[in-house]
This record gives C-alpha cells, structure tokens and sequence, in this order.
C-alpha cells in the first residue's frame, strides 16, 4: 500500500474577509529550524496594506456601533473556534519555532485564555474609563472612551501567536479594526488565525492579517495617513521605532508598544475619550 | 428717535503695574534676562514692557532648578502638603484676580469682561480642583501609587495666557512634577505676575520656572535632555514637529492643536438660543479659540431665518476698546494674528464665497477685525478647511442628519463639536457620532477643570482636565506600562 501524499496548505492574506495572495505576486520561503522547506506564505507589499486599511475603515463604523455585548459574544466565539484547533496550532508552532509540541501547546492554550480575557472587557471600559464630571454649573457632563478608528499592530516575532492575540484583542475589543502584520519568521499561525476568523461571526474587515517583511512594510504603516493608532510592540530595533514616530507625526499617529501583555491599558491606549455637555434646565 | 447706546464702562487699569522689563523666573526669584523684545496692548499698540528672550543658557537654569526641586523638595513631599501649596495659588489668585484679569486684557487683547469673569476665575479653579487630587493620586486609575515623570516642559499659547498656564501647571504639580513654563511671545505678563503669586504663596524655590521667549526658546525647552514630560498647546505644526522632536527620546507629550469645530443646527433647535451659541461658538475670544465654533452647518431648511437672525445678533456685537466693560469683542491679539486673518479672508473672496460683517467702526489703532460670516461656502473652500483662528464663520447647509455628520467628520481636526437640537435621542445621537474630544449640546465653549478637554485625529494627543488630564502627568507602576 502506497503512502498517503498530504494535501498542504497554501498560505495566503486576510484582507476584507478574503483570502487574497499578495496583488504584487510575491511569497517568501518559511524553513525549519533543522532546515526542512515549509510553506511560501505572501510577502506583502504596499498595496496590500493600503487595500487592507481601505477594508479596515469600512468594517469601522458598523463594528464600533456594534453593542459591546454583541463584540464581546463574537470574540468569544473566536476563543471556542480556537480551542477546536488548538492542536493544529500546537503541531504549526512546534515545526516552526523549534519547540515542542507540549510547549507549543501551552502556548496555544495561553493565547486563548489571554483572548478571552479580553473579550470580557468589551461592556465594562466606560465603567472604569469614563466618567461623569461634577462641572460648576448647571450642566450634564460625562466622558466615555471611544474606539478611535484604524488601529495597526505590528505583531512581534515571537510567540508567533500569543504575540499576534496581545496585538489584536486590545484593538479590536473596543470597536477599532486593524490591520496586523504577523511574525516575519513564524507568520503560519497568522493565517491559521485568519481560518478561525473566517468562522466566527466576525465582520468581513474588522481583522485585516499582512506576513511579509517587517523592515519593508513597517514604514508604510507609520507614514498612512488613515491608520490612527499603531502598537509597534512587535518592533526591536531602536532606529526603526524613531523612523516609525518621525513618519507617524505626520497625522499624529498614536504610537504605542507594551511590556504587559494582559492590561486594560492596552485597550484604553487605541481609546479615545469623549466629553459631552447638556444644559440642565425646565 | 430715542437711542439706547451705552455710555462708556472703563475698567481702571490703576490696579496693575507693569516693570519696564522682565527677566526670567527661575529657581524661586527673577534672574536677568538677555535680547529683550516688547510686549504690546494689540488693542492701541502701545509698549507695556520688554520680555526677555530665553536662549540656551537660561533654558538649562531653569530645567535643572526644576530638576533639583524635583528630586530635594517637590517628589518626597507629602501629597497633602503639595495639596495646600495648590490651594494656597489659587486663593491668591482668586485675591488679586483684578489684577491679573486687567493685566491679561491689557497684554492679550480680550475683553475685560471675558478676562474678569471666565479666564482668571476658571485659573484659580483649576489650581483649587487639583490641590484636591494631590493626595488622591491612588484614585486616579493608574493603580496604586503612581509616579509623576519628574520635569515637565510647558508651552502655552496667548490666547488664554494665565488659563492655559493652570491648565498646565495645576495638574503637573499636583501629579509631583515641577516645571519650566514658556508663555507666549507676545502674552507674557500674567505669567510673569503669576511668578509673584508662587513667591507670596511660599512655593519652594524650583517647583515652577518660567523663562519668556519666542519659538527657538519652546524648541531649546523641548529639546533639553533634562525635561521629561512635554505639554504644548498651540498649533498643530508646531504639535507635529514636537512629536518628531521627541521621537527619539524617552519623553512623553500631551498636545492640544488645532480645530476645526463643526456647530451643527438642526430644525428643530431653538432658533434664537442657537443664534447665541452660533455667536458664543465663534466671536468668543475674537475666535482665537482652538474649539471654535468655526464652521456652521445649517439644516438647508432653516439657513436663511437662521442667517438673518444671526445678522441681526452681530450688529449687535460691541467692538472696541477692551478695557470696556460693555465690550463684547476686543482687539486681534497680534499683526502677525491679524494677518492670517485678512488673508485667509481673502481667500474666501476669491474663492467666490460670499462675505457679510455689520457695519461696525473699528479703531484707527491696534489690531482689528470685524465680526464675519461667509455664507454659501463649500467643503473645498479654505476657509471651511484650514484653521482661522479669528472672529470668522463659515456657514455650510446640510439636508440630511447623516449628510451633517460626514461633513462636520470631514476634516483632519477632531477637537470640538456643537449640536443643536430639542430631541435628545439626535443629540445622543449626533454626539456618538462625531469624531472629536468635547461635544457641546444646546451649549458652546463650556470649560471645567473637573471635564477632560483634548481631541482626536490632529487635534492632539491626551486630554487636560479631569481624572484624564491628571493621568497624563502620571505613571503607572502596574501592568501595561509602556516600553
């Protein structure tokens, strides 16, 4: 009896709810660490990125008008997809990051608590981020945080997928989309990710997922000039974040990267907060 | 025919006296100051006195007296004993608060009734609202005992001097940070005499410096490796080349921009109250008011009752000398001010958009504009695009609620925002739909120091006010701390 010939997986973007392959046609070869070929996963270029916030901004108004319950609910959804392919993820992580799959497994298995941590945020940020203010005169006045629009991440190398749900729960939680760009070495998680999105309710557009060049896309996500906010956790080299600040000032990008990986701060960061007057009168 | 004018109301400026010239304040006295320049009343031109130009030397004074009160008074002290230095200021203030709204007219150019009864008394309220929290840092939602950043750079702009000086200092210090201000070119005196109210109130020497300057001396103070934390109010490209200026740094910013503040007035709104929050929206200040009520947009069937209200409002506005007490719109606060204006201006006339000032005698010296409205404007047009800064109302029409909310949202601002409406559900709802910081309803250009104040998009970074602005001044010590 012959042996079975595996049906392989062809690595390709999230963008919009599809699976598109890079427009410029380009991939990039992912190795072992003993050596042994992967996959050809898309290498991005600009112009997948600018299709991708083009799709962020339009999922914007419906997801942030979406009820936070109603946010909370599909994220969660996205933690039970999760577990029911945690072992893909484990055997995906393990062959790409040298470890073993009983490590890769407690990864995968971190990755979906810490999201839904964050799923359980969704309906309590006004209560600990907003406030109504005692102003000296006859007036209403309360703030409310507010998503703030198109925020982009730049996921770090690794753990290539607790990394990726650190960058996107934060965002997305509060009504923002994004747009991430994956681990440049261990992006297949990234796309398996996407398979789970693509299953979970989740609005075509709130996620957008990029792999490719972190050097070569980095710049073009700090100089858009509709991406608003931008966690640059993922960046380690210093001269890359000052370039990354320099070109995001150009539309005052909120720039921000994180030590902590469970924090509330990482929501209320890619937050905006919102004050609103009303006359108190007969 | 009987007339009914007003005969004039002078305040007297006997209360005020000005020195000839000014040095810095540094370290707890007034040092010598080098290159002076004058500063001017815009509203007769007349010299009040000569401010020093603040260059390196006198930049790195200051920044290290900070830096030492920092580490040898003002962090170790008890929160409860910073609290009283704060509410100390701010009876002072309240207790000279003629002189500094006097003094502020005369340097600035707004009315005295605006300088007496908004300015200063909100001043001396920001200093008592946040003598409050210095004691209460462990409640201001960044976990237990959070930290300030140690030096804090300050740079304010002229249109609200002393305002935007507590604005800036009362939370800095309550959060245990110490300071180097930088007043505004061309509005430095009340700074200056707020430098007396820190002396009379005991404030250790170094807590607050202000040094006087143009803009080379804002860059050398943000520039200065021994500041910490920058706070800037002013222009947008000045905010922009702040954030590139600290890119490499492990300095934080707060940044409060520009505007280009949407005033919507739907149908169904009280028309003559809305004509005073149109006229309070954008003559307030001479309209150098960063959340100005710039841009109006009129519900298409109302816009010519609405106009034709709001004309007859304006030739009722009181233009001129603004020590008066009638006066209801003062002087421009500077030629350079003024220019901007009248080309911007210009450029609506060009553009074929339509013009209207009432007529109105301005005086034959200082600097002045007439209150303007141009009428049939169009989102392309300049003036409903760029950043005015004066007594100048662009009208644009809406037929649709949704039509409304995408052109108040179409600009690269997103400080301010008014709406006028009798339904509460469109005003919620108009208001969760408007992409800036603060939202007036059926009111304009409310401030509070209890209410957060800040934008999105270009408008800035962070919020002053509030829990929100205090937070800015502090560090966490728990998770999330940024890298």
């Amino acid at each position: 009896m012959s042996e079975r010939i595996e049906v392989k997986k062809t690595y390709k973007l999230f963008i919009g709810g599809a699976f598109p392959r890079s427009e410029s046609g380009r991939t990039y070869e992912i190795f072992a660490p003993d050596g042994s070929f992967i996959a050809n996963p898309s290498l991005a270029s600009r112009k997948d990125l600018r299709d991708a916030v083009v799709a962020a901004r339009a999922a914007h108004a419906g997801w942030t008008a979406a009820t936070a319950y109603n946010r909370g609910q599909i994220l969660y959804r996205i933690a039970e997809m999760l577990e029911g392919r945690a072992d893909q993820f484990a055997r995906e992580i393990a062959s790409l990051e040298g470890i073993n799959e009983q490590d890769a497994l407690q990864e995968v298995h971190s990755a979906i608590d810490q999201w839904v941590w964050y799923a359980g945020w969704s309906d309590k940020l006004s209560s600990i981020a907003g406030s109504t203010n005692q102003v000296s005169g006859p007036f209403y006045n309360f703030t409310i945080p507010e998503a703030m629009g198109v925020v982009a991440a730049i996921a770090p190398e690794s753990p290539s997928l607790l990394g990726l749900v650190n960058a996107i729960a934060p965002i997305i939680v509060s009504g923002n989309t994004t747009i991430v760009l994956a681990s440049t070495r261990s992006p297949l998680p990234a796309i398996t990710f996407a398979e789970v999105l693509a299953t979970s309710d989740l609005p075509h557009g709130v996620i957008n997922i990029l792999t490719g060049n972190k050097s070569e896309l980095t710049p073009w996500f700090a100089s858009h000039m509709d991406i608003n906010g931008l966690d640059i956790s993922g960046l380690e080299d210093s001269q890359m974040v000052n370039d990354v600040k320099i070109a995001g000032a150009d539309n005052l990008k909120r720039i921000h990267s994180f030590h902590e990986s469970a924090s509330p701060q990482r929501i209320l960061s890619f937050m905006e907060a919102k004050t609103i007057w009303h006359p108190i009168g007969i | 025919m009987t007339t009914f004018d007003y005969a004039p109301a002078l305040e007297s400026r006997s209360i005020v006296t000005i020195d000839p010239s000014y040095g810095h304040f540094v370290n707890g006295r007034f040092i010598e100051g080098k290159n002076h320049f004058a500063s001017i009343n815009p509203s007769n031109e007349e010299v009040l006195s000569q401010i020093a130009l603040a260059g390196s030397a006198d930049v790195d004074l200051a920044v290290k007296a900070a830096r030492g009160a920092y580490e040898i008074t003002w962090s170790v002290m008890p929160g409860r004993e910073r609290g009283k230095y704060l509410y100390r200021i701010a009876r002072i203030m309240q207790e000279r608060a003629r002189e500094f709204a006097v003094l502020e007219t005369l340097d600035n150019g707004k009315p005295i009734r605006e300088s007496r009864d908004i300015d200063i008394p909100l001043a001396a309220a920001h200093f008592f609202y946040h003598a409050g929290w210095a004691d209460k840092l462990d409640y201001v939602g960044l976990g237990q005992s959070p930290r300030p950043h140690g030096v804090a750079g300050q740079i304010i702009p002229w249109n609200f001097p002393l305002l935007m000086l507590a604005w800036k200092v009362a939370p800095a210090l309550a959060a245990g940070n110490t300071v180097v201000l930088k007043p505004a070119e061309s509005t430095s005196l009340t700074a200056l005499l707020f430098a007396q109210v820190c002396q009379q109130a005991e404030l250790p020497a170094g807590v607050v410096n202000i040094i006087t300057g143009n803009g080379s001396t804002g860059a050398l103070l943000v520039d200065h490796p021994g500041v910490d934390k920058i706070a800037f109010t002013g222009s947008t490209e000045v905010g922009k080349a702040i954030a590139r200026a600290i890119a490499p740094t492990k300095k934080k910013a707060t940044l409060e921009l520009g505007g280009k503040a949407a005033n919507i007035i739907f149908d169904d709104a009280p028309i003559d109250e809305a004509v005073e929050g149109i006229v309070n929206g954008i003559f307030f200040n001479q309209g150098h008011v960063c959340c100005a009520g710039s841009r109006l947009l009129l519900q298409e069937n109302i816009a010519e009752q609405t106009i034709e209200a709001l004309k007859v409002r304006m030739a009722k506005i009181r233009v001129g000398n603004p020590l008066d007490k009638n006066t209801d719109l003062g002087a421009i606060n500077s030629a350079e001010q003024l220019s901007k204006i009248e080309s911007l201006s210009a450029s609506g006339d060009d553009e074929g958009v339509h013009r209207w000032s009432p007529p109105c005698e301005l005086p034959a010296k200082g600097y002045w504009f007439p209150p303007t409205i141009f009428t049939g404007v169009t989102q392309a047009n300049r003036i409903a695009r760029e950043e005015i800064f004066g007594p100048v109302l662009s009208i644009l029409t809406f037929r649709t609620p949704a039509e409304a909310i995408e052109k108040a949202n179409n600009t690269p601002y997103g400080l301010s925002a008014g709406i006028w409406s009798e339904k509460g559900s469109r005003i919620l709802w108009a208001a969760q739909q408007l992409r800036a910081g603060v939202i007036w309803a059926n009111t304009f250009n409310k401030f509070d120091p209890a209410s957060p104040f800040g934008g999105y998009k270009e408008s800035g970074w962070g919020r002053e006010g509030g829990r929100h602005g205090l937070s800015a001044y502090l560090l966490s010590n728990e998770n999330g701390e940024e890298k």
